[in-house]
């Protein structure tokens, strides 16, 4: 048996697997406070209730409606940006104006109405989410066992978080974005409706979270309490990073995911706090971040 | 204070102190416990312009710091009490430091990840005993004297802890200490034109809010005679920032409105099915959109509003 | 086209409860070059910008090319046929330099091709993948103007496009403002030197205290140097 500072291989590999996985949400989710925190100014707390509201939308479609992973894949990041862009509308754009923390404060209150709701009435206990039968079973490797569903969760995150930013750095939707966080009044000079893609901006922060819990119910199962476990953690995670930065959110989520596992390999009982020993070390060292703009 | 300012604040003394007679003490401890620990909070928010997300960790630690003091130790109350306080105090030090190094939003967050982070210490610390918490923390006697296991007598320790937590407040607040923090909320960048060390000054506003917050928990470990996990969770945080915001961020008497009306309502939930955190969520929500002045602020925008119409 | 392109008649405008304009008279014709003069504070800025609807709170009456500026959103003033070129320039940093003339939508056929752009400002061709802060002043000020070219607007709002600038630089503007107005641009222009204005502008008004107090075209500039001096404390 190959050991490596007394530790098997084998359990090496598969906790940093597990790490990767997890890497691959806190990336997701990070992504998408970046985001929204870049265009809105705004810290949704709720994003955490938002993954947790994709994975429930698709535990429910199966349960009720039979529909399938790939469909829910669609349909409940689709859905849950819609009910952003409500909350954007209605609520949201009304804060632009004041402080932002009571953006954050609103979206804390709107985490405690989704999460306190679902917790009502499915209680705390986690529903679970089959594998979707395309990506069942697993692959030997030879150094690991691979299960493929663990794989596609992290070839699927990377394209989605490099689509992402794409979408952000190369397009010109994109453009529009980044030069309205800059100068939100001279791009509605230019006739551009900054409004709107506030709204938009919103909604694909929500879509995103829900991509990742619905990605996340075959792994974690479907429980009212999953956003509020992760929440925490992606918030360290963007201050550990930046908080502007599109690419530090992504590269940050996956690097943090990867010491948290290797800290369960050699050091579990600090597996829990590691990420914010990170940040605060971040935080002596390098105050704006790791690939942050600001101070 | 103005004079009928002064006969409102006598008018409150003298109802708190028939409070135990017409309420359930506990309840009524519980509601004087939760408001210095909101007063403490407003310190930092309604005057210093800081937004802790994190005062949970003061509360809550500096619940199980008296709780071990005075039931490992055999401390007397009011020692434990001090022991409490100074934990939190070098607690909020620590984080203080950490978080005075980011601005605004981006303070919130810190103070946020860090109370997390004390949150899993406390998970796995074995003094606090876990999820179990410390259990039968006992009262003791006051001065060895009182015995604080009668409801009358604890009742008006607490009491009078929390006139004394309040007034040190009311103190800090019309210092010129006060003033400069409140100098530092209006408009941060003009405090440090004027020469003011802004960062030694909010780190100071920090430690005196988690001491004083920790105060708050420490007398709740002894008022319920246990200290658990809850008191340092981020939802009890969340808490404290509802507490102010509906009585009203930056008065003196907003946070302790707010809190008696925040405990009266779990209370009147407790018995019902109905999910208290919705009703607390939405009530966030509401108070951000339209009343973020706060019941109190409320009240004194609309009296000085006819004041001005005389 | 109509007789006037822009008619301005009793603008009064607020920045919050600050009444800053009291009651601003002008018209600009199709082709012109319209230069506006006056002190420091008195409300030039704030007269581009609340013709371009970036000051909401504006009551009096407001037509360009026919239509009512005061009923649009301000993300709709562009379409109608405005732009805008701020005193800052607002070039963005997060963009590069062809990002940002690529930026503004067109918002009407007639505007000048990428080709046409690079004919009249050379240097910045050279520049198009520099992050938009990287170029100096003078670059960042033909930046700001020519992204404005591709959309098709009629008219340019330009606010002080000379201030901070090297007198070459201030000539090749210069340049290319007259070019623009070849090809039928119409310009209101904020600016304070006389000498850049007088090369450009047909008519000239002077502010004083949120009003305008006179009008004149440019051949009376050299009569008016006297007392224009005076007026404006140069």
């Amino acid at each position: 048996m190959v050991t490596i500072f007394g530790v098997p291989v084998q359990a090496l590999l598969g906790q940093l697997l597990v790490g990767l996985i997890n890497g691959s949400f806190y990336a997701m989710l990070s992504l998408g406070l970046a985001i929204i925190f870049g265009m809105l100014r705004i810290i949704n707390f709720a994003h955490g209730a938002l993954y947790m509201l994709g994975a429930f939308v698709g535990y429910l479609m199966l349960a009720h409606l039979g529909i399938s992973y790939w469909l829910a894949l669609i349909l409940s990041p689709l859905a849950v940006g819609l009910f952003g862009v409500i909350v954007e509308r209605v609520a949201l754009s009304r804060l632009y104006r004041v402080d932002p923390l009571y953006g954050l404060l609103f979206t804390f209150g709107l985490a405690l109405v989704v999460e306190g709701g679902f917790r009502y009435y499915f209680g705390v206990s986690g529903q679970p989410y089959p594998t979707p039968k395309a990506l069942t079973g697993g692959m030997n490797l030879g150094f690991m066992f691979l299960p493929v569903y663990r794989g596609w969760v992290v070839v699927a995150s990377i394209v989605v978080c490099t689509a992402t930013w794409f979408l952000i750095e190369r397009t010109k939707l994109g453009a529009y974005l980044r030069a309205s966080t800059e100068n939100p009044v001279l791009v509605q000079a230019f006739g551009v409706n900054v409004p709107v893609l506030l709204t938009f901006t919103y909604g694909l922060g929500c879509a995103l979270a829900a991509l990742a819990g619905i990605m996340a119910a075959p792994v974690y199962q479907v429980s009212p309490l999953m956003g509020s476990n992760i929440i925490i953690v992606v918030f360290a995670v963007v201050v550990v990073g930046g908080m502007g930065s599109i690419l530090g959110a992504i590269l940050t989520g996956y690097a943090l995911g990867l010491i948290e596992g290797l800290t369960k390999v050699f050091y579990p009982e600090a597996s829990n706090i590691v990420i914010f020993v990170v940040m605060a070390i971040v935080l002596l060292v390098r105050p704006a971040g790791l690939f942050g703009r600001d101070a | 204070m103005r004079g009928s300012e002064k006969a409102l604040v006598a008018l409150g003394v003298l109802a708190l102190v028939a409070a135990p007679f017409v309420f359930y003490p506990v309840f009524v401890m519980s509601m004087l416990c939760f408001a210095l620990f909101a007063c403490a909070f407003n310190l930092l928010l309604g005057y210093t312009g800081l937004l802790s997300f994190g005062h949970a960790a003061f509360f809550g630690g500096a619940a199980y710091f008296t709780a071990h003091s005075v039931k490992e130790w055999g401390l007397p109350p009011e020692l434990g009490l001090i022991v409490g306080m100074i934990g939190a105090a070098l607690l909020g030090l620590v984080m203080g430091l950490l978080a005075i190094r980011r601005q605004g939003i981006y303070f919130a967050m810190v103070t946020l990840a860090l109370s997390q982070m004390f949150f899993f210490f406390c998970l796995q610390a074995p003094f606090t005993h876990g999820e179990d918490g410390i259990q039968g923390v006992p009262r003791g006697h006051f001065l060895g004297v009182v015995d604080l296991y009668q409801p009358l007598n604890m009742y008006y320790f607490v009491l009078a802890v929390f006139l004394i937590g309040v007034f040190a407040i009311w103190r800090i607040v019309h210092s010129p200490f006060g003033m400069i923090l409140r100098s530092i909320r209006e408009n941060e960048p003009r405090a440090i034109s004027l020469g003011y060390g802004v960062g030694r000054y909010k780190l100071a506003a920090f430690v005196m809010s988690a001491a004083l917050a920790g105060l708050a928990g420490g007398l709740k470990s002894l008022v319920f005679q246990f200290a658990t996990l809850t008191d340092v969770t981020w939802q009890m945080s969340g808490e404290v920032i509802l507490m102010t915001l509906l009585g009203g961020i930056g008065t003196m008497v907003g946070p302790i409105v707010g809190a008696g009306l925040v405990i009266a309502l779990q209370n009147s939930l407790a018995t019902s099915q109905f999910p208290v955190t919705v009703v607390t969520g939405a009530i966030f929500m509401i108070c951000v959109l339209v009343f973020r002045r706060g019941i109190v602020g409320e009240v004194i925008a609309l009296a000085s509003r006819r004041r001005k119409d005389r | 086209m109509p007789e006037t392109l822009l008619e301005v008649r009793g603008l009064n405008a607020w920045y919050g409860e600050s009444h800053v304009l009291h009651g601003v008279d002008m018209t600009v014709r199709p082709g012109e070059t319209v230069t506006l003069l006056g002190r420091n504070g008195v409300g030039k800025t704030t007269t581009l910008r609340a013709i371009m609807g970036i000051v909401r709170k504006r009551t009096g009456t407001l037509r360009f090319d026919g239509q009512d500026l005061l009923k649009l959103p301000l993300h709709r003033t562009a379409h109608a046929g405005l732009g805008f070129v701020p005193e800052e320039r607002g070039i963005f940093s997060t963009l590069d330099v062809m990002e940002n003339l690529m930026l503004p939508p067109v918002v009407a056929p007639g505007g000048m091709s990428i080709e046409e752009i690079f004919t009249l400002f050379p240097n910045l061709k050279e520049r198009r993948s520099s992050p938009g802060t990287k170029l100096s002043g003078g670059e960042q000020q033909m930046l700001a103007i020519a992204r404005m070219l591709r959309t098709g607007v009629k008219m340019l709002l330009l606010d002080e496009p000379t201030e901070g600038l090297a007198p070459v630089i201030i000539d090749r503007i210069g340049d290319a403002l007259l070019s623009l107005r070849e090809r039928g641009m119409t310009i209101l222009l904020v600016e304070q030197n006389f000498r850049f204005a007088s090369r450009i502008a047909d008519r000239f008004y002077v502010m004083e205290h949120g009003a305008i107090t006179t009008g004149f075209p440019v051949g009376e500039l050299e009569a008016r140097m006297p007392e224009l001096q005076e007026l404006l404390g140069v």
